[in-house]
């Protein structure tokens, strides 16, 4: 990229510097400038008082309400990942499998919940235990929040596998085969492995699309940081300073979880690891081209 | 089903999720091709606050984007972007720019990506001629490399306009009447008709979505530029 930005302009010369200087110093007045009225309009409100944000900082805010909603985030976030990808692999391995029956069961999930929109799986899985009653009441907001998550991103990261092997050289299933594998032996053994090392980088960066969208639970009030900073801001009357501490704690997170993927995929080139170039979604044609949810699109949350 | 869709408002929720669509599609674009210039110029200052708005807004789940739109920008800054007397109740048409201002400012980071992304199909020798024939980086930028970069973006910018239309449903969390709001209402006050209401709403989704991809992929071929 960045060799490829830098086509776009010549290297400055000294007029260039001083007007590029100049606009610089424009950009950076007006971000001030902005930041300034914001700042002037809080204190009018009061909201720059110092006791607002001690309380949202306190011991008591963290003990009670910030660690205990990040843990539910996880929570929620670490069950939905694990369950999305073994689900995923099952269904990926059906989509690709030689039985029709199995194949079109695949298919029909996986496009309709990419279509579904994740709040509204999520709602209906939590309405629906609440009316069956089959678990304790507690634990339902739970359980809502991961099926939404589960449904969702099972199907997008079936598809992540699917492409991955579909990226995979052609002689990879034909050496797989003639040395007397069957299709689904050469599949389980030979290309999803490949597939999964060679699609390391997409598949964590899915991670943070379910650590956002797990702030979807607070529509059905599961615990999580969102819902936490909400009872923090009216238990210390300072809702605002709560959410801005929840939005810095959930960009430190998934900024870290973004390095790390950054990092796995350095780690992979220089290894050279991976059996073929990463294939982006776009690059298989698939049944339904509609409802597609690629990585790269943007998660709710 | 009559229930649904009239009593408990489900045909305007969808009219709803198509108004939130439209406009933050509209907004997102303009505010994420506005970043992405950003990100390519040739000021330091600039690309480095393009970079920063995109990892702050990427990272924040939309739930808390659009509470701080309601909270922040109406609660705190006292800003209005409604009428005192406008016609819908000042509330809820508030409500419902408050919620395009937040997908719009979060989807932007996205077609910011989308934009860069279409920038990287531009073979290196457009910008060496654009450069070479004398032309400035507004102007190479403007006549050479952005209406290209649009056309090479199509299957992202696709994506985004899909993944927006499904997030527009989060807009529920400021009460703004549309889908999810409805779905929440049936099981609240009718939920022998949960069921129905999942169903139709699925469908109106998969209805909404499937052309937008297939359109996608119909433009994404016909508009590619031939190499």
């Amino acid at each position: 990229m960045s060799a490829k930005t830098n086509v776009l302009f010549d290297l400055p010369g000294p007029k260039a510097r001083s007007r590029h200087r100049l606009l610089a110093v424009v950009g950076a007045v007006v971000l001030l400038a902005l930041l300034a009225w914001v700042l002037v309009r809080m204190d009018d409100k009061g909201q720059l008082d110092p006791d607002k944000w001690l309380r949202v900082v306190s011991g008591e805010a963290w003990r009670y309400y910030f660690v205990p909603g990040l843990r539910s985030t996880l929570v929620a976030a670490a069950l939905a990942i694990i369950i999305s990808m073994g689900l995923a692999l099952g269904l990926a391995m059906a989509r690709m499998s030689d039985n029709a029956v199995l194949r079109w069961a695949a298919t029909l999930f996986v496009e309709f919940f990419r279509g579904v929109p994740v709040l509204i799986m999520m709602l209906f899985a939590f309405y629906f235990l609440v009316m069956m009653g089959w678990f304790p009441s507690d634990v339902n907001p739970l359980i809502g929040t991961v099926t939404g998550l589960v449904a969702y991103n099972s199907s997008v990261l079936a598809e992540v596998i699917r492409n991955g092997v579909a990226s995979l050289p052609a002689g990879q299933r034909e050496a797989g085969l003639s040395i007397g594998l069957s299709p689904s032996q050469t599949r389980r053994m030979i290309l999803v492995p490949q597939s999964l090392t060679a699609m390391m980088p997409s598949l964590v960066s899915q991670v943070i699309v379910i650590t956002k969208d797990s702030a979807l639970g607070y529509m059905i009030l599961y615990p999580e940081l969102v819902t936490s900073a909400r009872r923090l801001g009216s238990w210390a009357g300072a809702p605002f300073q709560a959410y801005v501490i929840a939005a810095v704690i959930f960009i430190i997170v998934n900024y870290g979880i973004d390095r790390l993927a950054r990092w796995v995929e350095t780690l992979q080139r220089r290894r050279g690891r991976s059996a073929g170039p990463i294939a982006d979604a776009e690059d298989v044609p698939m049944v339904g081209a509609g409802v597609r949810g690629t990585v790269n699109a943007p998660a709710g949350g | 089903m009559q229930t649904i869709l009239q009593d408990f408002g489900l045909l305007a929720g969808f009219w709803m999720t198509i108004k939130l669509t439209f406009w933050s599609a509209i907004f997102s674009l303009v505010i994420g091709t506005f970043v992405a210039v950003m990100r390519l110029s040739p000021v330091g200052m600039l690309r480095q606050v393009g970079t920063a708005y995109v990892t702050l807004l990427r990272n924040t789940p939309l739930t808390l984007i659009i509470l701080f739109c309601s909270i922040g920008i109406y609660g705190q800054l006292g800003i209005v972007l409604a009428g005192r007397d406008a016609p819908g109740g000042f509330i809820d048409t508030n409500n419902f720019r408050l919620a395009i201002l937040g997908l719009s400012v979060y989807h932007a980071a996205f077609v910011c990506e989308a934009i860069r992304s279409g920038v990287n199909t531009i073979p290196i020798g457009q910008a060496e001629a654009a450069r070479s024939i004398g032309l400035t980086f507004g102007q190479s930028l403007r006549e050479i490399i952005l209406p290209q970069a649009f056309r090479g973006a199509i299957t992202p910018l696709g994506n985004t306009l899909i993944a927006l239309t499904k997030n527009t449903t989060i807009a529920a969390a400021i009460g703004v009447a549309e889908t999810a709001l409805v779905m929440k209402n049936v099981a609240e006050f009718d939920p022998g008709l949960l069921w129905t209401a999942f169903g139709l709403i699925a469908a109106g989704f998969v209805l909404l979505t499937v052309p937008m991809g297939l359109l996608t992929s119909h433009f994404a071929h016909k508009l590619a530029v031939r190499r």
